[in-house]
């Protein structure tokens, strides 16, 4: 290894650093600034205290907007899971012509602005006579939740061994049994990331539920974004610790059960 | 034969769904654009594109999209190289700190930059702590701090993509041009960059076309005086109730989406049929 060599390294490991500090930064300072005793922004926070903390019982709205966007989120990403499987197999042992193209249609909505998805869903709904701001949302969420779910599910199938599947058929298992017995088993860490990510998006998702809203049916986001309007005082920045610790726990369940590497790969 | 046939069907659901409830709303939305009273006519794009200020606001949104794509670049590359070299607990931190805030949601990440750059916040409170400067700087509401959040919020879509193709390079190839003498500089050009190249367009398409079309983003850190074409679109829904233009914009992100998309495909597939 030449000088020249090592000084690349040496920097490159350099700025690797500072990127894990930029990256972390948001989160750490959010919690820090959850425990603070002060009404305003500063950090060190003057002394630590749970006070905002205790102070979210008394925000109007946030308990029904969590429950909101939890049912959203678990409701939109199973449906999306069913759905997804089925077209995922589709794509893997189907002999079809244009497989390649329904891959690519399934996982596309990731590509388009949230935004124009959420305004081309709002006149959508209009125009078919759609009202009810809770339907839209589920609708929404799915397009939303889908994508990630066959990101996962379509990379996994592609390399999975479906005589598997044929042999569970040949000992007299059905088709839906030997996929519900074989395949989903056998491609538990697929599903988890898929799904893990799919709920985490649906959670976080505030472009395209902006426009599927009404007065009583608001998501999270928001709630969050109309208090940072109205209240900007530091309980917002505890209940952003509380979705990080959210993200935390979905993070130690995936490293635990299929590995970091998998999980970015997903 | 027959059987697999059947199997196709599976993907009916699924696809049905997304053709009612994704394309067919997208494709209206595209239609209504180009009509006047169920007319074709483009009067809505010359409108739009006449209008100074409408214009800015394109400039501005295809400036800082560049500018935040072009930043974290700068950063992600020499960290996809150290990941790439990295193993053990150091791997496990790399992926850790891209894996973490990719869960951790954009509206969290958004408030977290508008409390660092806020007047009396955490970063202006650093520089006068350390003496750099005296008085509050102004940072919230700056283009700069937009490109720096957008930066930090889109940074593992451009990390994660380098890092998988330099991971998958045979260390060897660089090794080998070593031992025939050519200098670090020469085999970073000639070996690991062109090989790099599909993972850099991949991550830089993806962070532009969110980039172009981020809207919590700037909504928290720049508000509503510097408007980006998402913020625009919103505004003509939520609040100016002007439709045509509402729909003429959104129109126009997606097309500059789907052409950064389309583009950066087919440039992947050229580099990868060079290679």
């Amino acid at each position: 290894m030449t000088g020249t060599d090592r000084l690349g390294l040496a920097i490159s490991w350099t700025i690797a650093i500072c990127c894990v500090v930029f990256l972390m930064l948001p989160i750490v300072v959010t919690v820090a600034a959850s425990f603070t005793s002060s009404s305003v922004y500063t950090l060190p926070p003057p002394e630590w205290s749970l006070r905002w903390y205790r102070s979210l019982d008394r925000r109007s709205g946030l308990w029904e907007a969590v429950m909101l966007s939890l049912n959203l989120a678990l409701i939109s990403t199973a449906i999306s899971l069913v759905l997804g499987t089925l077209a995922a197999v589709a794509v893997a042992r189907g002999r079809f012509q244009g497989r390649e193209a329904i891959a690519t249609f399934t996982v596309s909505p990731l590509m388009m602005p949230g935004l124009v998805v959420g305004v081309a869903l709002l006149q959508f709904f209009r125009e078919i006579g759609l009202r009810d701001a809770y339907w839209s949302l589920l609708l929404g969420h799915i397009v939303i939740t889908l994508p990630f779910v066959m990101r996962t599910l379509l990379a996994s199938m592609s390399s999975f061994d479906f005589s598997l599947v044929d042999a569970a058929r040949t000992l007299g298992l059905s088709y839906p049994k030997a996929i519900l017995k074989v395949l989903i088993p056998n491609l538990a860490p697929a599903y988890l990331t898929g799904g893990l990510f799919a709920f985490l998006a649906s959670m976080d998702n505030y472009p395209i539920s902006i426009f599927l809203t009404d007065a009583r049916n608001k998501t999270l986001p928001i709630k969050m974004l109309q208090y940072l309007e109205e209240q900007p005082d530091p309980s917002l920045a505890a209940i952003s610790s509380g979705l990080i610790l959210m993200a935390v726990i979905v993070l130690v369940i995936g490293s635990r059960t299929v590995g970091l590497n998998r999980m970015i790969q997903g | 034969m027959r059987r697999l046939d059947h199997i196709g069907l599976l993907a009916l659901p699924g696809l049905s769904f997304l053709a009612v409830i994704f394309a067919l709303p997208l494709l209206l939305l595209l239609l209504k654009s180009f009509q006047i009273d169920g007319q074709f006519s483009l009067e809505e794009y010359r409108l739009f594109f006449s209008d100074e200020y409408n214009m800015s606001v394109l400039w501005r949104t295809l400036r800082v999209a560049a500018l935040t794509t072009l930043l974290a670049l700068v950063i992600a590359y020499p960290t996809a190289i150290a990941m790439s070299r990295a193993n053990g607990i150091w791997l496990s931190i790399f992926l850790v700190a891209m894996v973490l805030p990719m869960s951790v949601g954009v509206v969290v990440k958004a408030f977290a930059w508008s409390i660092i750059f806020r007047t009396r916040g955490v970063l202006n409170d650093l520089l006068m702590s350390l003496g750099i400067t005296e008085a509050p700087i102004r940072m919230l509401f700056t283009e700069t701090a937009l490109i720096i959040g957008a930066a930090n919020v889109f940074l593992p879509f451009m990390v994660l993509p380098i890092y998988a193709v330099l991971r998958q390079m045979d260390s060897r190839l660089p090794e080998a041009a070593a031992s025939l003498g050519a200098t670090p500089v020469f085999r970073f050009v000639n070996v690991t960059l062109p090989l790099s190249l599909p993972g850099v367009v991949a991550g830089c398409a993806f962070v532009f076309s969110l980039a172009v079309s981020m809207y919590v983003i700037p909504s928290l850190i720049v508000g509503e005086r510097q408007q980006t074409l998402s913020m625009l679109t919103a505004r003509s829904f939520l609040f100016l109730r002007n439709e045509a233009l509402g729909a003429t914009i959104s129109s126009i992100l997606l097309i500059i989406a789907v052409s950064v998309v389309l583009g950066s495909s087919w440039l992947a597939n050229r580099l990868g049929a060079r290679s």
